[in-house]
């Protein structure tokens, strides 16, 4: 992978020093750092939990990329792999795990149920996917993913990593908040989004009888 | 345990005259008992009668007759086929059933389901409260007239998909329009949530003055984001120090609705949803649900196909007792270690499922009177290096890994996890039934398929602590190994399918119930048919949701840690115990 | 003694441990290619494997066997001047037989007659609804719709596919699939040659 050549091109250096010296950018070597050690939240929902662990076992190995320190705490962790279907009694938890894990933070939906819904999608009880209340960074579609092509997501996901700024990202900004904040949803008659209050209440109101 | 020969038809109405009669619809069995009569003949029906086992409970909304109706199914412990009977009631509320559990403690959560789900209040019953959704959802939903937010039709294919099927997403449309669930005039700000006091309120509570010195209970919840309780399942306890006192367990996390999917569906399309249901073991949930269509539409499997179906449920049991073995060392402590070795060996069957099915999870690998497609070239060769060369050694470096292992001993012998008076009383089947000391295999009691054909001894320990239960799977792997290289050596030639495959299937209108030995207990799949495409009534008595009914009487004054390795050998699955 | 188990326990990890080298050192010897091999990928994944398990996705795949599937893609011929001939005649059954209902097919009419012709308008599958359970591939009568080995398409957005996304040459059908390709391809022969002779009888 190119991306793992740290140095970044555009600076002659002389060739006694090649073996010695690299120069690179900040934003290169930070990333860099950064991409080489995604720690996941140990999480799992469903399924893909089960193909999520075997990608941790050994014909896998995705120490290889330095993912394998799964923690079962949101605050050392880095990544949250929503594996598996998310449904409307767990979305509250989920939202609450998001918001207690540090920044910079990344959401993988991993399989077609936390992307979209997957096949249980028409469920009473099911969410059509965990990016209607999470900011999801890579999708991985399948039923489940296998674990090849749960790496191939993750390596998507360092490339997006790669492609950060230092400059530009969310948890350096003094004008931003310094986190995503996301409203926690309500277990009320049915799942209740924050964000979406007065539109309930005015479909409520609306309601003949 | 020998097969047991088939008693002389039972008559029941004629045991109790004016409390039971016969169920005479076509396509069904069994007897239906007056509701004022039921306990009482409950009582008979075990006492007498020799019905220790209730495994299944449910109810079936019969909205055309305007009926409910509770659907109990009893065996023997000692082997033999079902004995159904049933309760109808009037669908008006309150409807009204009373509780089985006084003579069946096993019923428990699976009466607390149908009064979650389809909203029969079961009189006398313990502890009545929802256990898949939450305290305060609007609605029981499967009953027929309740409709869910992206409700498009009663029945699959939806009209809207062909031939003027532009793709919209289901979400788009606003979920709180078409088939609102809430009252009129709701104000969301001023909801509070409830429920979860009726949880803390079910708790036995704790308190006692030693020496002058007062002690109180605490309450711990554990989950549902928690290593070590498998997945996406919570319990709360009240601890006196560290000894649990009281213990509820909560679920519903991961309902996916697979009955209310299930009965929208064709028969077909539910087979690949089994498949999500215990999602180590797919081949073997697409067996129950086979045996139990097929017994439906009384066909006959082709010869060659039941071979293969034993091949890949027995495999499926052997990677599921694997890696079984691995999770507990992490339940343990022992991190890791076990666990890799086990998914090692499990990547390898997993191949085989990969190459025979095209999905190493997903099996969808049966269809009804056979399987998808004959084993590709060279499977079955790999088939037979596993189990005549590979997993023999492999299982036997497992069992010298860990068994002899003192530590392992001193945390595993003597931690009781149940008896097997107990364990028959609270339905518990499977392995755990069986650590126990009751030799209570379904493929042996009640055979289903080719099982009968083969040589192996059901597997059984006696003292029914933590350490049979690990056993008590080595054992089985073994067991499995011998049907697996009885059956590669055994199996015919000859198709797969008997005639065409077809995506239509015609199934006569009527009642069934099938079962099968899932690695984890009694998988069983009660199916009612009314001649259309669609099951009205698709029902899963998954065997960890069933075995979990008795966790509190498990674990009652034992350590916390020593409840972590309980809740591991009892071997949930939450995607067959919350569905 | 209190402590045995424990050894006899340990030495199995021992003994694993160590095998991972002498593994390594026979393959060095017979000359063979242990990593980032075709054969040995292969020898990992068979019976008597030892040692290191671990394929490294990416630089090295597992061999993927012919029945696996992913998600679902459109089959079309080449036609003479270049032109995409698809297979499919959006006839539904597919959209029909499939579980979570996830295809959606247009069916294209005929602007003179309003007739409906048999190719699709509009096809899409959402990715994110579909179960790769392949029924749409086992009960398509024409050999249209395929499940694909394409399993690394991990995206930034939702995946639903449409009709550009969807369509797949038959070459790329058959260098995925070639036994099943061959045994359709004599089947629709036959189909055809059959077909032929009963319009010559009559």
């Amino acid at each position: 992978m190119e991306n793992e050549k740290l140095t970044s091109p555009g600076y002659e250096i002389p060739g006694e020093l090649k073996n010695v010296v690299e120069i690179t950018t900040l934003d290169r070597i930070y990333n860099w750092g950064r991409r080489s050690s995604v720690w996941p939240l140990m999480f799992g929902l469903a399924c893909c939990a089960i193909e999520m662990i075997a990608a941790q076992a050994a014909r896998y190995d995705m120490a290889r990329f330095g993912m394998e320190v799964m923690r079962p705490t949101p605050r050392q962790a880095d990544m949250m792999l929503v594996s598996g279907t998310v449904t409307k009694k767990m979305v509250p938890l989920i939202v609450r795990l998001y918001n207690q894990m540090p920044e910079p933070k990344y959401v993988v939906a991993m399989g077609a149920c936390a992307s979209g819904g997957g096949p249980f999608k028409e469920g009473y009880n099911v969410v059509a996917g965990i990016d209607k209340f999470l900011p999801v960074d890579v999708y991985i579609p399948g039923c489940p993913p296998t674990p090849q092509a749960l790496i191939a997501g993750m390596i998507k996901l360092q490339e997006k990593i790669d492609k950060q700024s230092l400059s530009k990202v969310r948890w350096y900004d003094k004008k931003k908040e310094d986190s995503v904040y996301v409203p926690v949803p309500v277990l009320g008659p049915d799942l209740m989004d924050p964000r979406r209050f007065a539109e309930i209440k005015a479909a409520a109101a609306a309601k003949e009888g | 345990m020998a097969t047991p020969t088939p008693t002389a038809t039972l008559d029941l109405a004629a045991c109790f005259p004016g409390a039971v009669s016969a169920d005479a619809r076509p396509g069904y069995k069994g007897w239906i008992i007056e509701k004022d009569k039921l306990v009482e003949v409950a009582t008979a029906i075990r006492d007498e009668l020799g019905y220790d086992h209730l495994t299944a409970v449910t109810g079936v909304d019969y909205l055309p007759e305007g009926k409910m109706e509770v659907v109990y199914n009893a065996f023997k412990t000692t082997g033999g086929p079902v004995l159904t009977f049933k309760v109808q009631v009037p669908r008006i509320d309150p409807v009204e059933v009373p509780s089985v559990t006084s003579v069946w403690p096993g019923a428990e959560f699976q009466e607390r389901e149908a009064w979650d789900l389809m909203g029969i209040k079961f009189t006398n019953h313990p502890d009545l409260r929802r256990i898949l959704m939450w305290e305060g959802f609007e609605g029981h939903p499967l009953r027929k007239d309740w409709k869910e937010a992206f409700y498009e039709e009663d029945a699959k294919p939806f009209k809207s998909r062909w031939p003027e099927g532009r793709h919209v997403m289901a979400e788009e449309r606003s979920p709180f329009k078409d088939n609102i669930t809430f009252p009129k005039d709701f104000d969301p700000e001023k909801w509070v949530p409830e429920g979860e006091e009726a949880l803390y309120g079910a708790l036995a509570k704790y308190q006692t003055e030693e020496d002058g010195l007062k002690t109180d209970h605490i309450v711990i919840n554990m989950g549902p984001q928690h290593p070590s309780t498998h997945g996406v399942f919570r319990v709360a306890l009240t601890v006196d120090g560290e000894t649990i006192v009281s213990l509820k367990p909560v679920m519903g996390y991961l309902h996916r609705n697979h009955d209310k999917i299930g009965e929208r569906n064709t028969f077909l399309q539910n087979m690949p949803f089994t498949d999500r249901l215990d999602y180590f073991n797919s081949m073997s949930n697409n067996f129950g649900y086979a045996v139990a269509v097929e017994k439906l539409m009384n066909i006959q499997v082709s010869e060659r196909a039941e071979y293969i179906r034993v091949i890949m449920a027995e495999l499926s049991r052997i990677q599921n007792h694997l890696v079984f073995i691995g999770m507990l060392g992490n339940d343990l402590g022992m991190m890791y270690t076990p666990a890799l070795y086990a998914f090692e060996e499990r990547e390898l069957v997993l191949d085989i499922f990969e190459a025979a099915s095209g999905s190493r999870m997903m099996c969808n690998y049966f269809r009804f009177g056979g399987v998808v497609r004959d084993l590709p070239e060279g499977v079955l060769q790999k088939i037979n290096d596993l189990v005549f060369e590979r997993l023999p050694g492999k299982v036997d470096e497992l069992d010298r890994m860990l068994t002899e292992n003192e530590v392992f001993i001193s945390r595993m012998k003597g931690v009781k996890v149940i008896d097997a008076e107990n364990a028959i009383r609270y339905s518990i089947t499977g392995p755990v039934l069986r650590a126990a000391g009751v030799p209570y295999d379904i493929r042996r009691a009640d055979p289903y398929s080719v099982y009968d054909r083969f040589d192996f001894d059901v597997a059984v320990r006696q003292n029914g602590d933590l350490m049979d239960n690990y056993l008590i799977r080595l054992d089985e792997v073994r067991q499995s190994l011998r049907i697996l290289q009885q059956a590669v050596k055994q199996i015919p030639a000859g198709p797969v399918m008997p005639g065409k495959p077809q995506y239509q299937v015609r199934v006569p209108a009527g009642e069934s119930y099938g079962r099968v030995e899932s690695p984890k207990g009694e998988l069983g799949y009660y199916v009612v048919s009314n001649g259309k495409p669609n099951p009205w009534r698709y029902h899963v008595r998954p065997p960890s949701f069933v075995n979990i009914t008795a966790l509190e009487q498990m674990c009652i004054g034992v350590k916390i840690a020593d409840f972590i390795a309980i809740l591991g050998v009892i071997d949930i699955v939450l995607g067959e115990l919350d569905r | 003694m209190y402590g045995k188990g424990i050894f006899k326990g340990l030495s199995v990890t021992l003994n694993r441990f160590w095998t991972t080298y002498t593994e390594d050192i026979r393959w060095l010897f017979s000359g063979k290619k242990r990593y980032f091999n075709e054969d040995g990928v292969k020898a990992r994944a068979g019976k008597d494997t030892k040692g290191i398990f671990t394929v490294q996705y990416p630089e090295e795949r597992l061999i993927i066997p012919e029945e696996f599937r992913y998600v679902p893609f459109l089959v079309y011929d080449e036609g003479a001047d270049g032109r995409k001939e698809v297979r499919c005649t959006s006839c539904g059954i597919c959209s029909k037989v499939c579980p979570p209902q996830c295809i959606w097919i247009v069916r294209t009419n005929d602007p003179n007659t309003g007739r409906p012709v048999p190719q699709p308008a509009e096809f899409y599958i959402d990715a994110d609804i579909c179960m790769n359970c392949g029924f749409c591939a086992e009960y398509c009568p024409f050999d249209a719709i395929k499940m694909d080995h394409d399993f690394e398409i991990a995206s930034y957005d939702r995946n639903v596919f449409n009709l550009d996304k969807l369509l797949k040459p038959a070459a790329y059908y058959e260098s995925i699939r070639p036994l099943n390709a061959a045994r359709e391809n004599e089947a629709r022969k036959a189909k055809e040659a059959a077909k032929a002779a009963k319009a010559e009888a009559a």
